[in-house]
């Protein structure tokens, strides 16, 4: 399965803003209400956008429902559900400890039988564990289509310092098995992580990473990062390519659609003028590159 | 390769490891918690060598620096016992619950000639350096003022029976948040001397403040305010930002964005008469691998460096994080009286 070639993130939604706190105020009081966030999905959508990639936020709970209630409207839409809101389990970890968030987090009475029945901790448990929480985050979307499922990149990278390959690896085989859709990647650390993925047999792997003209929040540096596009399998999908603002929209667009093996290109603006002005970048770039390879 | 182990895999831990192990000249070669479940995760799938008793991990695994994110009320002891076996030390903050035992550490880290440092991340970030830069080009004229603010939602409902809860194992906001606006303003402007007045406040704790507000002065005479809050609900994540008002410019910064105002164009480069906003991402280097922010990678790679013997040890050092922790008892002092 091909992925859209532009996907619609969620940031300016929830308040997720790099560079001014200000901004992020500004934002929070605009999208206050869910209906506004939906007009704004919407807004994209009438300019061809039709894959929202966002974070599994409470808030999502209320969009997916609203989405539910018109089918027709929504046939064509898809959500890539990036998991989890990284934000609630450090605040439960913080609050709860390690086993307070388990216990907290996994649904049903998994948890006490697996003390009740007296089991050692063994292998499978954690991967089972990790495999309701999965099931858990993936409850607000059902009966919407979600052809690619994220790991949000607290948790790969987390996972890829420690050295705990074989988890990222369950995270892909369950997506896999359980839900027969693309598993996908977000991190800070593009080329670190396809090495890994590589290395546990995962091949061609959609990985979302920070793409930009400035090198921002490219670990390893930006010439690692265009050398790995050029010459390695991986299905890129770009995000900050505005490189948290500091590079004008165009420039910034032009950019990651030269670079080869770009999928998909992420971008997140709350207001029209913003959404169609990054869409018509975006398709002007493309038109331009394909003109060239034609030529 | 620096071997490199970790006491204390809660959070803070994981985070730090997760940092080291992806670091190139790094080997961790012990982990120690007592967690049973977070020593089998970390043993089956990272491999990593673990123990639940941390000086047996020294005895097996003799690391030569370590990092220690054990609860605060254990540093005295643990930091102690490393810095006696001349090990060099990464700690958490704060410090040291207790002032007297924090100034032993203080001596004997000096004694002992090891590397170390209290991990108070705000000066790794872009922002707040610069306005170090800015506060040391004198171009603000006379600092009359300052305000140092952090407002974040950690406890935002009743709760009970969590660390967090205990003032005897640091669980106030004034030991969690309020340490890092103490610990910069120490830094930015001069180290706090005197306190004027504080007010602790709970809001949905029993027995522990969720407020910190505070009337303050620095050891040359600049006056200023502190107030945190972690009950603020209205904030997505922690966010800390500091004031500093002088007779020829003015500075607004927080972890992103900073703004400065000069009155005349008597300014240091890059900045003109009026207002000047510059962004973080302007401002950050790049690391070489990112887990939750520049800042928590470059203070690592500033640890490894120090005890390679590429950069000074000379941020945030044990008696830095100190002159917080005393600070911290003036407040709780005043509080009293």
């Amino acid at each position: 399965m091909k992925m859209d070639r532009i996907l619609y993130g969620d940031n300016q939604f929830f308040a997720v803003n790099h560079i001014s706190d200000e901004k992020s105020r500004a934002q929070s009081i605009k999208f206050k209400d869910d209906k506004t966030i939906l007009d704004t999905i919407d807004i994209a959508r009438a300019e061809g956008v039709e894959t929202f990639m966002c974070t599994t936020h409470d808030r999502i709970i209320n969009i997916c429902d609203m989405i539910r209630k018109d089918p027709e409207k929504y046939k064509n839409f898809s959500i890539y559900p990036c998991m989890p809101y990284a934000h609630k389990y450090a605040n439960a970890v913080t609050e709860l400890g390690i086993m307070g968030t388990i216990k907290q987090y996994v649904p049903g009475n998994f948890f006490g039988s697996l003390f009740k029945g007296g089991m050692a901790f063994v292998s499978k448990d954690y991967i089972s564990i990790m495999e309701l929480l999965i099931d858990a985050e993936m409850k607000m979307f059902k009966g919407i289509n979600t052809p690619v499922i994220f790991i949000q990149n607290v948790i790969t990278d987390l996972l890829l310092g420690l050295h705990m390959n074989d988890m990222l690896k369950a995270f892909h085989d369950y997506v896999k098995k359980k839900y027969n859709v693309e598993p996908a990647y977000i991190t800070m650390n593009m080329p670190m992580l396809l090495n890994v993925l590589e290395s546990v047999g995962i091949e061609n792997p959609i990985i979302c990473s920070s793409i930009n003209k400035v090198g921002f929040r490219m670990s390893g540096g930006m010439a690692l990062y265009e050398k790995t596009l050029a010459t390695r399998k991986v299905r890129a999908v770009a995000m900050q390519v505005l490189g948290g603002g500091a590079i004008p929209a165009k420039e910034a667009i032009q950019y990651v659609c030269e670079l080869p093996n770009v999928e998909s290109i992420l971008f997140g603006a709350s207001s029209k003028g913003n959404i169609v002005q990054t869409v018509n970048y975006i398709k002007e770039f493309d038109k331009k590159k394909a003109g060239q390879m034609v030529g | 390769m620096i071997k490199i182990a970790l006491i204390g895999a809660g959070k803070m831990g994981l985070s730090h490891l997760a940092i080291l192990g992806a670091h190139p000249d790094v080997q961790i070669v012990g982990v120690a918690d007592t967690s049973k479940m977070v020593t089998d995760v970390l043993e089956k799938y990272s491999g990593f060598n673990c123990f639940a008793d941390y000086k047996k991990m020294l005895d097996a695994t003799k690391p030569e620096a370590v990092v220690v994110a054990a609860p605060t009320k254990y540093h005295g002891e643990i930091v102690g016992e490393l810095l006696k076996r001349g090990i060099h030390v990464f700690a958490e903050k704060p410090f040291c619950l207790n002032v007297k035992e924090g100034a032993e550490l203080v001596k004997l880290a000096k004694e002992k000639k090891v590397v170390n440092q209290v991990g108070y991340h705000n000066k790794f970030i872009g922002t707040f350096e610069e306005v170090k830069k800015i506060v040391l080009s004198g171009k603000l004229g006379e600092i009359n003022h300052f305000l140092g603010e952090a407002y974040g939602p950690v406890v935002i409902k009743k709760k009970q029976g969590t660390w967090r809860a205990d003032p005897k194992e640091g669980g106030g906001c004034l030991l969690d948040y309020a340490s890092h606006v103490i610990d910069l303003i120490n830094y930015l402007v001069a180290p706090i001397s005197k306190i004027h007045g504080a007010l602790l406040k709970p809001i949905y704790s029993d027995t522990v403040e969720d407020a910190v507000y505070s009337l303050m002065e620095t050891e040359n005479k600049i006056t200023g305010v502190l107030s945190v809050n972690w009950s603020e609900e209205t904030y997505r994540k922690m966010s800390t930002s500091i004031t500093i008002t002088g007779s020829k410019g003015k500075i607004i910064s927080d972890a992103s964005e900073l703004k400065v105002y000069f009155k005349t164009d008597d300014t240091p480069a890059g900045y003109s008469k009026g207002w000047t906003s510059k962004y973080v991402t302007d401002l950050t280097e790049e690391v070489d691998f990112y887990l939750r922010g520049e800042e928590y990678s470059a203070q690592l790679d500033y640890f490894v460096k120090a005890i390679q013997g590429k950069v000074p040890n000379i941020k945030n050092t044990f008696e830095s994080a100190w002159i917080t922790d005393r600070v911290i008892d003036q407040i709780k002092n005043q509080k009293n009286n």
